[in-house]
């Protein structure tokens, strides 16, 4: 199949997935964005965010941070905060949404991590399994 | 064996980390290709511009039994202080691991400014890297330092390990003739604004992948060690029984020439 292209997620311990995939969305920092093959290059960054993959089954991650680069048809995400989303639980979610609303309540917090908290807050309340 | 296990263990987490480092120098590699005006490059990248304080970190293990494993990563950042402090540049040290502490505390204790060590953790998880790489970068940003170079053992087999040293900060360019570029990637946000954010993350993962190599190597060492060890008490065991045994012979031959003698004289 000519539209499809290679997936490789990593983390620091591990290669998580290696794939062909047709389409991958990517909650990069300035907006989702859906990677389909024949991208042009691309080097972004993730903000917290649901990532989905549509290969072979379609797998979704939740992730916190994160470089993605993209060239050749070859997607690289290094991530070392991600978690497949069927291996969270309503509990794990609850207490990661309270760990989030700590934080914000904290000063010294500048705008851009106060951003990136409330978001994943946002993003970690509509998961719904 | 134990250490065979571990060895074992610690190796395949060194192998399973290694994509991440690399993809990481990669990313970091085409970024810093596309950056035309190093002037406004993050300063992490590209140094202060100055070189008069040095950060050491050095990598060690929190124990010891572990054959040249401790005192050669001591004995290649020994040399690379002294270097230093002949230039009389500022030197501040980091120690990671207690044994490499005991070595350096006499000769250079007054230039350590933090003691790390991960005694009572079993497995190094990528959190703690990354704690040490906060820890550097906010030193960075006080302008405590200039460079940063980091001491750690490479595993390369169960036998070797070659100690090493690698600049983290700057982050150092691989001077490599101009290729044509084989692609001009698209950048969102800007290039220096995704700069910002991935240079403390390489810093960790450099950390980290020193820590993997280092656990292997030590298990390597340990194992080698170990073995050494064994066979050495196996020889001596042979010879001390081999002593002993004709020993015992000489003392019976000589009650019995006795007792011989003893009769032939009647």
């Amino acid at each position: 199949m000519s539209d499809n292209f290679n997936i490789e997620i990593i983390s620091p311990e591990k290669k998580l997935l290696t794939d062909k995939v047709s389409s991958a969305t990517i909650p990069s920092f300035e907006g989702e964005m859906t990677i389909l093959s024949n991208h042009i290059p691309l080097i972004t960054f993730l903000r917290p965010g649901i990532l989905k993959i549509n290969g072979s089954k379609e797998i979704q991650y939740f992730l916190e941070e994160g470089t993605v680069e993209f060239s050749n048809n070859n997607l690289t995400i290094l991530s070392s905060t991600i978690i497949e989303i069927s291996a969270l639980s309503s509990e794990k979610i609850s207490k990661m949404i309270e760990d989030g609303k700590n934080q914000l309540n904290q000063e010294n917090l500048n705008d851009k991590t106060r951003y990136v908290v409330s978001h994943k807050i946002d993003c970690l309340s509509r998961i719904n399994l | 064996m134990v250490a065979a296990a571990k060895l074992r263990k610690a190796q395949e987490m060194a192998e399973k980390g290694r994509p991440y480092s690399n993809k990481m120098d990669m990313i970091i590699q085409n970024l810093s290709n596309a950056i035309n005006d190093p002037s406004n490059a993050p300063k992490l990248l590209v140094g202060t511009g100055e070189d008069k304080s040095h950060l050491c970190v050095v990598m060690t293990a929190d124990r010891g039994l572990c054959g040249g494993f401790n005192t050669n990563i001591v004995k290649l950042a020994k040399n690379y202080f002294n270097k230093i402090l002949k230039e009389s540049k500022n030197l501040k040290i980091i120690t990671v691991g207690t044994k490499g502490l005991d070595q350096l505390k006499r000769d250079y204790g007054k230039y350590i400014i933090k003691k790390i060590n991960f005694k009572d953790k079993k497995k190094l998880s990528f959190q703690d890297a990354e704690s040490i790489g906060n820890e550097i970068v906010k030193l960075f940003k006080n302008k405590e330092f200039d460079k940063c170079v980091i001491f750690f053992n490479k595993f390369k087999n169960v036998m070797t390990q070659v100690p090493q040293t690698q600049q983290v900060i700057p982050a150092k360019k691989n001077e490599k003739p101009k290729e044509e570029q084989h692609s001009s990637y698209e950048f969102e946000p800007e290039e220096d604004e995704i700069l910002e954010d991935l240079l403390p993350k390489n810093i960790s993962t450099q950390i980290y992948k020193g820590f993997l190599e280092n656990s292997a190597s030590e298990q390597g060492s340990r194992m080698t060690a170990m073995d050494n060890a064994t066979r050495n008490a196996g020889d001596l065991v042979e010879k001390l029984t081999i002593n002993y045994n004709r020993s015992r012979q000489a003392a019976i031959t000589k009650e019995l020439i006795e007792i011989i003698s003893g009769a032939e004289s009647l």
